[in-house]
């Protein structure tokens, strides 16, 4: 038969002799190598004490972010929910009333946003559909919960600090 | 009674108490050994939460499994149930009762030697008592009512018969040339001449392949092989009675590693040293130390060697496991034994 690849490796048949068929040294070996690994160095890393660096291209939970000055950037567009694959992101819109314009940055704002986290399948899609660089997915994990509602994520949830209030 | 006899009683008790605690808590502490053996040799750190490197783990074992539900199947035998997992502990603890632990202790002006029984019929005990430990296990195999478990129970059963015979003839060998079957005459006569591994190399390679089998330990685990049989003969169990049977396990384990250190590693003999000049050195009591030290020494390496095959070598076949108890251990176990006799009668010549 012709070979497809020159990487096939031709198995041995003979018969095992005295030494090889009473195992012992084969044996000996693999002990051999076992307790090499006993002092190898531990690969577990105390996860709570110790947390493992994120990839820098990790998508976990998301944030809604603000501009310097503490205002939300969404505008409620809709393109992020438009953008889901998995259609977890529910929002509702309102209009700026006259006095809000250090709490909302454009004429139209989310008054309701919510991502449920058990839909999510933090593809980063809405990241990358928001014209206004409102949302983001952080490098935190998403926690886990005993309740269904609690990974429902509110705008209070998702939103990030006041810069100004937080200082 | 007289006053002597009652003094005999009362010390030989409280050597039953001392070594039966004793042989628990090396037990308890050999579950953590063997998970942190494990997570070691796997390239990870084991349990170390309950306390510093995980040493409170036992306790938070045996709290998990006494807290645990207890069930009896319906339609299993309940007596049989009950003693099942009672004779492997109680026969797990007997062993013990003839190993030579040091040289006496001078307490006030009494000599106290460690040993609960010295026996002239030490091995034959041994062998005796090793090989009840089968019924517990098979009895709990039966009467949980289970095809798995009674499966495992055969397996358990044919497995210590197969492997009790080459075990008894390396046995012999070893009281050919001792010409006792004391274990404290056995250490004695270790102590001034060659440990017995060296004048038996092939005994004690049986000997150990057959400890491995008769403590059900991998690669001859099979009564207990999960991926056939479930669990194997503890299926059926759970809490305590499960931890019992596991527990019998490591207390097997502790015992026959102390067993084979006794005849083949010098027992309590500390190697290289004259133990009789050391002892007038530094005290009876020392030295019983030191002996008691020397002996739980090798013990604990044989414990760790029980865990170290356990992650390296896998589990048998069955058929396999057969064919090297009775078509190769048992035959190697008699030229041993001829090899031996024609030795002995050549050197008495």
């Amino acid at each position: 038969m012709e070979r497809i690849t020159n990487r096939a490796k031709q198995v041995e048949r003979k018969p095992m002799n005295f030494w090889e068929s009473i195992y012992l040294i084969a044996i000996f070996k693999g002990l051999m190598i076992t307790l090499r690994h006993f002092f190898m160095k531990k690969a577990t890393i105390n996860y709570p004490e110790e947390k493992r660096p994120f990839s820098p291209v990790f998508r976990g939970l998301h944030v809604l972010n603000r501009d310097e000055e503490g205002r939300e950037n969404c505008t409620a567009c809709g393109l992020c929910a438009l953008a889901c694959p998995a259609e977890a992101i529910t929002m509702e819109a309102a209009e700026r009333l006259p006095g809000e314009e250090n709490k909302y940055r454009e004429e139209k704002y989310a008054a309701k946003y919510e991502i449920n986290m058990l839909r999510c399948i933090f593809c980063g899609f809405c990241e990358e559909a928001c014209p206004k660089d409102a949302v983001y997915l952080s490098q935190t994990v998403a926690p886990a919960s005993f309740n269904r509602k609690n990974f429902i994520y509110t705008k209070e949830d998702l939103l990030i600090p006041h810069p100004k209030a937080s200082k | 009674m007289t006053e002597e006899q009652i003094a005999f009683v009362l010390e030989k008790l409280a050597l039953v108490g001392v070594m039966i605690g004793f042989s628990l808590a090396v037990a308890a502490y050999s579950t953590w050994a063997e998970r942190k053996v494990a997570a070691f040799l796997q390239d990870r750190i084991g349990p170390n939460r309950a306390g510093i490197f995980g040493l409170l783990q036992p306790l938070a074992d045996g709290l998990k499994l006494f807290s645990k539900e207890e069930i009896t199947p319906k339609d299993a035998n309940k007596f049989l149930f009950i003693l099942g997992t009672a004779l492997a502990m109680i026969v797990a603890c007997m062993t013990g009762a003839v190993i030579p632990w040091s040289t006496a202790f001078e307490i006030g002006d009494r000599l106290v030697v460690p040993q609960i029984a010295d026996i002239n019929i030490g091995f034959l005990y041994i062998l005796g008592v090793l090989s009840l430990g089968v019924y517990g296990i098979m009895i709990g195999a039966w009467a949980s009512n289970n095809k798995y478990s009674l499966m495992g129970g055969l397996r358990a059963a044919s497995q210590i018969i197969s492997y009790e015979l080459p075990m008894g003839l390396t046995l012999i060998t070893i009281l050919m040339m001792t010409g006792s079957l004391k274990l404290s005459d056995i250490v004695a006569q270790q102590q001034d001449n060659f440990w017995f591994v060296i004048l038996q190399p092939l005994g004690f390679l049986i000997f150990l392949v057959c400890s491995f089998a008769e403590t059900n330990r991998t690669p001859f685990d099979l009564p207990e092989a999960e991926n056939e049989l479930i669990g194997g003969y503890h299926s059926e169990y759970s809490s305590m009675k499960m931890g019992f049977f596991l527990f019998a396990e490591y207390i097997n384990m502790f015992i026959s590693s102390t067993i084979i250190a006794t005849i083949y590693f010098g027992g309590y003999d500390i190697p290289f040293v004259n133990d009789v000049a050391l002892g007038e050195k530094i005290g009876a009591n020392w030295l019983a130390i030191l002996h008691f030290a020397s002996l739980f020494g090798k013990a604990c390496f044989f414990i760790f060697f029980y865990m170290w095959v356990r992650w390296t070598i896998p589990r048998f076949r069955y058929d396999q496991l057969m064919d090297l108890g009775w078509k190769k251990l048992l035959p190697l176990a008699l030229i041993n034994m001829l090899i031996t006799g024609l030795v002995i009668l050549l050197m008495n010549n």
